[in-house]
């Protein structure tokens, strides 16, 4: 009986605190992992070179796994991801090579390309009650097949600088030094911005007298979250500063953020998610938001289309093959809950993460790709089991 | 007593993290008795059934269990079924779309060598059917095509099929209607007289006091007392006293100081077909009117159409082809979706709250701000948290639920407490007119008492309520009206002095005859 008073004990204790270890458990296996790499590699995944190229290399990643966050939260997925950014690319592609039409328009093409895909797909799913998982097999066949009969099966290059900026150029910088004042600005605003809304919302919850996190709590959390903050952006700014892209990224996931914590529309999504039934019952229209979260799928599609087109500075028939993959992976990685409900934007960027630091640091170490196939196969397997069976013991 | 104990459960303990579920829990049951559990929910009766049965395996509990003489250490629900010990539980074991006779064998093939004999899995299983008093059921079909009352009865013969000596059944007539209810107990009284000893867990007292032979009464996890009929007092007042720990003088609170004003919501001429079938009429010209600070039944057997005519109201979520008129304080209005419905201030607290009801995962107070959420609870499509964690505390305190915090998933809270949040959610919209669709069902007698309290000041603030209920003691004890639905169409309407079961009942047979 002692050890279990002991449990229940710490139980309570933990209740109280209230500030849950599993949702920020992903971001200690996050740094963990970069931490384990940079022994492996000898340090070589700190460089700052490659701190700049982890962001260029899952821009699209994190992309499509914030709008698959939102269909794993309906208790589905889309697997037809990789071939509408394929088609979308190709679109945009062959727009400005073979008909020599401006960056925007070929830009804003690619959207909307993405967009009919997802709007095709939301109508099946929504007005025609067809299962997602069969529309969207459709859509990665006959996605693909598109992407081919729009090349020709052939690459479309090279693409314009004013196209390819979007993934690899920099915001303008200012150099002391070696290292660039403007990056180092934005990082301490970003962290005064941390420590100011965490302090606003615990007054907040004073004045209204509800609960809140312990202070020494929410400042080492805070601490944390800034120490990583300033040392992505240190590192940026020995580089070339803050990409483009990144700040595309930031904005997709703070926008993502903001409607599933804040938003009417987010809790119709998580509410839908949990009790289908229940949610219709309480006067929320369940094929709308379906319709919706795949037509958004579609648009986010059109967008990483851009970002992956503009990264390789052409558009190739093979382009996106498996990022569905990689997307519905970083969604279940960073804790979403395969019957639906259950998941976060931030988990779902912290899941993409995980997986774009294991395939960099795993690139640099020198391992061989199938090997890295079979890591990242486990780490998804390892990642979902510790996460349920930990959730079993509390139940 | 000189009789012999089939089953004698000395000592029990059984605890989860550190709360004691089971607390030195004594039970025993005679050999050929019907023994009945009482206690409210989260009492301990599940848990109970759930250690002998073997579902907690031996080790996780302390205490004993000794079956027919013998010391017991089941590891599994095979070992007590070894030995005769059948559970049937609440929620059907059945899978829908196999034949009757796959049903009755499933997990007890008639086989030879891994081949299944089918002769004898039909011949067997017709056998067992006559049994349970189904002798003409086709064996073939699939269990889904039949009712939820021969559904149970086949899950007793399944039960015969394992040749159970000690049937244990888990609110066997939670789901059924009065006369599936009075079937199943008359055929446990027929196999009782065969020999078989019965356990019964069940919130229905009046079918416990009818049917038991002894009655066990069990406590925040401890076992109070156990009744003999015949020795003591058996009537539903004084297992109540027993299970609540108190004398519960009145079950339903007296509603005072409640002026009934003007007639406020008004249905005309309602009709409704079938949502899959639209040469089948389900309501016909229905016609009812609630005034405001009233409260009025909806009677009737289960498959009358209550809840249908409440759905098809609640914006059209249940059927098509709909046609007839709603008002609203004196105002015509059109609810064609439950959007529309909430809007006009109409609420339909549903049916079985798991399903219907609850997103279980969810906090409490997500689950309390749903339904309100885009109209109170948000501004331009962005919600103010603030405000709804305020009002969810605050109505949290008005219903008394009980709970640790408000982020606690609902789905961990006891039946009672999650009746309680449907109730807050539909409150949170700020109705004018509430339909409550069984709101007590499958929670325990104090938790019903909030709930009729609840519902006795909805009325006071002068709301329309209508409580659709399958318990008629409950109807006549918390309405002030009841209508009587039979087969779609509104049989009678009797008033606050001439409601009695046999007058509900008696409308409904007259009504029956009419339709002949």
């Amino acid at each position: 009986m002692g050890t279990k008073m002991m449990e229940k004990t710490a139980a309570s204790a933990g209740k109280k605190a209230n500030l849950s270890m599993k949702q920020y458990g992903m971001m200690l296996a996050l740094i963990a992992v970069y931490v384990i790499f940079a022994f492996i590699t000898e340090g070589k995944n700190l460089s700052a070179m490659n701190v700049n190229s982890l962001i260029m290399q899952n821009g699209y990643v994190v992309i499509l796994a914030v709008g698959m966050l939102l269909c794993v939260l309906t208790g589905n997925v889309d697997l037809g991801v990789g071939s509408v950014v394929a088609s979308c690319g190709a679109v945009a592609g062959t727009l400005i090579v073979d008909f020599g039409v401006n960056t925007p328009l070929a830009m804003l093409a690619s959207l909307v390309v993405g967009a009919l895909f997802g709007v095709f797909v939301g109508f099946f799913v929504s007005k025609l009650d067809i299962p997602p998982f069969i529309v969207t097999l459709a859509t990665m066949l006959m996605g693909r097949g598109i992407c081919y009969v729009i090349l020709q099966s052939q690459t479309k290059g090279p693409l314009p600088a004013s196209y390819t900026w979007i993934s690899t150029g920099f915001l303008p910088t200012w150099k002391v030094g070696n290292v660039d004042m403007i990056t180092m600005i934005v990082a301490i605003v970003c962290v005064v911005l941390v420590f100011a809304m965490d302090f606003k919302s615990i007054a907040t919850n004073k004045k209204h007298g509800l609960p809140t996190i312990p202070l020494w709590q929410s400042i080492a959390k805070d601490a944390v979250i800034s120490a990583i903050i300033l040392f992505f952006f240190f590192k940026l700014a020995c580089y070339n500063g803050i990409p483009v892209l990144l700040l595309l990224m930031l904005a997709v996931v703070c926008v993502y953020h903001f409607i599933t914590t804040k938003t009417v529309a987010g809790r119709q999504i998580y509410a839908m998610g949990g009790n289908a039934k229940a949610a219709s019952l309480s006067g929320i229209n369940t094929k709308k938001v379906f319709f919706w979260v795949y037509a958004n799928m579609g648009l986010l599609c059109g967008l990483a289309g851009i970002v992956l087109s503009a990264r390789n500075a052409s558009a190739t028939p093979k382009a996106g093959d498996g990022f569905e993959m990689d997307a519905i992976a970083s969604c279940y990685i960073g804790g979403a809950a395969t019957s639906g409900g259950i998941g976060t934007v931030i988990g779902a960027v912290v899941g993409a993460f995980i997986m774009g630091i294991l395939n960099n640091g795993m690139s640099l170490a020198g391992f061989d790709t199938n090997v890295q196939k079979i890591v990242k196969g486990a780490v998804l397997l390892g990642a979902v089991t510790v996460d349920l069976v930990s959730k079993r013991k509390k139940g | 007593m000189a009789q012999e104990y089939i089953l004698e459960m000395n000592h029990i303990v059984k605890a989860f993290s550190g709360v004691r579920a089971l607390d030195d829990v004594d039970f025993k049951v005679r050999r050929g008795e019907i023994m009945a559990i009482c206690g409210e929910n989260g009492a301990g009766k599940s848990t109970l059934m759930n250690v002998l049965s073997g579902v907690y395996p031996y080790g996780s509990y302390e205490g004993d269990i000794v079956y027919c003489g013998e010391t017991c250490r089941f590891h599994s629900i095979k070992d007590s079924e070894q030995k005769g010990i059948v559970i049937i539980h609440q929620e059907l074991a059945l899978s829908p779309y196999l034949s009757v006779a796959e049903n009755v064998f499933i997990g007890n093939e008639r086989q030879k060598n891994g081949v299944i004999d089918w002769t004898r899995t039909r011949r067997e299983a017709q056998e067992l059917l006559a049994r349970v008093g189904l002798e003409n059921e086709n064996v073939n079909v699939p269990v889904n095509t039949l009712g939820v009352g021969k559904q149970q009865m086949i899950e007793i013969a399944k039960a015969l099929g394992k040749k159970a000596d000690l049937l244990i059944l888990d609110e066997p007539t939670a789901a059924l209607n009065d006369t599936e209810s009075a079937q199943l107990l008359e055929l446990m009284l027929q196999l009782k007289a065969q020999g078989m000893t019965c356990i019964i867990i069940s919130h229905k007292l009046n079918e416990i006091s009818y049917v038991a032979d002894s009655i066990t009464i069990i406590r925040d996890g401890k076992s109070i007392e156990t009744l003999h009929k015949g020795v003591d007092e058996f009537s539903e007042d004084r297992i109540i006293k027993g299970m609540v720990g108190r004398e519960l003088t009145n079950r339903y609170p007296k509603r005072e100081d409640c002026p009934i004003g003007e007639a406020i919501f008004e249905v005309k001429n309602w009709n409704v077909y079938h949502p899959d079938d639209a040469d089948r009429q389900v309501l016909k010209d229905i016609n009812l009117t609630v005034r405001a600070g009233e409260v009025v039944g909806l009677a009737g057997l289960m498959g009358a159409g209550r809840t249908e005519l409440a759905m098809s109201l609640f914006g059209h979520a249940y059927g098509q082809k709909i046609s007839g008129e709603v008002y609203i304080k004196g105002k015509k209005v059109d609810m064609r979706s439950v959007r529309s419905a909430i809007d006009n201030n109409f609420a339909y607290v549903s049916e079985d709250r798991k399903t219907y009801g609850l997103v279980l995962i969810d906090s409490i107070t997500f689950n309390m701000s749903l339904a309100a959420l885009r109209r109170f609870f948000s501004e331009r499509g962005v919600v103010d948290e603030r405000k709804e964690a305020v009002k969810a505390e605050e109505y949290r305190r008005l219903i008394n639920v009980k709970t640790a915090t408000m982020e606690q998933p609902v789905g961990s809270l006891s039946g009672g407490n999650q009746q309680k949040v449907v109730l807050a959610k539909w409150m949170l919209t700020q109705p004018d007119v509430l339909i409550l669709d069984e709101p007590t069902r499958g929670i325990d007698v104090g938790a019903k008492y909030e709930i009729y309290s609840v519902i006795n000041d909805l009325a006071r603030a002068g709301k329309a309520i209508i409580i659709i209920s399958s318990e008629m003691p409950e109807i006549i004890g918390t309405c002030d009206r009841t209508y009587v639905i039979n087969e779609g169409e509104i049989a009678g309407e009797l008033s606050r002095d001439e409601m009695t079961q046999e007058a509900i009942m008696g409308t409904i047979m007259a009504h029956n005859r009419k339709g002949e």
